[in-house]
């Protein structure tokens, strides 16, 4: 812990909250004078995030979504929480162009581009426990 | 969610004037394709030159029209890519099979 800045948010796991997400992200980043392409790199990994804990973790029923961020000096670390159905495989999980739904046209894309915009990403997640995605960012400006 | 659309001989460009996230590109593909099987068109172009923001559900929007015309010899193509959409579409892979343009009259057909 021990962060200069922190806030969290929650809200309800439906789709018309993932721009929500994305707003209250580049809100908060903002202030530490990141470039333009950072604060694009941030909200499209929070999206993608946000995204997954609403059509994969609450495919079923819908439940609230938890998203922290955090900043030191310009460390920024964020955290993406659901208490959905969790994944039992993560690392098969993460692999490029794996989906559990292509049905629903997706592209498995999701943990790529996480990984791509951000310096770093773990993945707590059990089945039946639900999920929370940790990412960390050094904003360079 | 509205998608413009403008229809020139055999060609169909779609311009996006929203974030294309999960919640948008939902309600897009429906009317896209009802505009795309209402016109049948020989050449599909999707222009992202209005876009802000884009996340790994543009690359499920482009993936699935592509998949959806092939059978029926569609061609689909993108255009007016910015840096970081350029950069989910590379990651992806999709460029290797979707042509990829600066403007929609570079990849407009004349026939
Ligand atoms: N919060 C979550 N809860 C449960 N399963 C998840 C969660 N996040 C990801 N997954 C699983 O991991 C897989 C890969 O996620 P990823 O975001 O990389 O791809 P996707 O969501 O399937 O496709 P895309 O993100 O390209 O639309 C998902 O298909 C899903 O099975
Ligand atoms: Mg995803």
């Amino acid at each position: 812990m021990g962060y200069d800045n922190e806030m969290t948010t929650i809200f309800t796991g439906i789709s018309e909250n993932e721009a929500f997400a994305r707003t209250v992200i580049a809100a908060f980043v903002s202030r530490f004078n990141p470039t333009v392409a950072e604060i694009t790199d941030v909200k499209t990994a929070v999206s993608e995030a946000v995204t997954n804990a609403i059509i994969h973790g609450y495919c079923k029923d819908t439940g609230m979504v938890e998203v922290m961020c955090a900043a030191k000096n310009r460390d920024i670390y964020i955290e993406v929480k659901d208490k959905g159905v969790g994944i039992a495989d993560i690392d098969k999980a993460m692999t490029p162009l794996f989906t559990s739904k292509p049905d629903m046209e997706r592209s498995g894309m999701g943990f790529t581009v996480m990984e791509a915009f951000m310096d770093s990403v773990t993945v707590e997640s059990a089945p039946g426990c639900g999920t929370t995605v940790v990412m960390k960012k050094r904003l360079l400006g | 969610m509205e998608v413009n659309f403008l229809r020139n001989r055999n060609n169909l460009i779609f311009y996006f004037d929203c974030d294309l996230d999960h919640h948008n590109v939902s309600g897009l593909k429906e009317k896209i394709d009802k505009v795309i099987s209402k016109n049948r068109p020989k050449n599909i172009i999707f222009d992202f030159s209005r876009v802000n923001f884009m996340d790994s559900s543009g690359v499920g929007l482009v993936l699935g029209r592509y998949k959806n015309l092939k059978s029926s010899g569609g061609d689909v193509k993108i255009c007016g890519l910015s840096g970081e959409i350029k950069r989910i579409f590379m990651l992806s892979g999709l460029q290797k099979i979707i042509p990829t343009y600066t403007t929609a009259d570079e990849a407009i057909v004349n026939e």
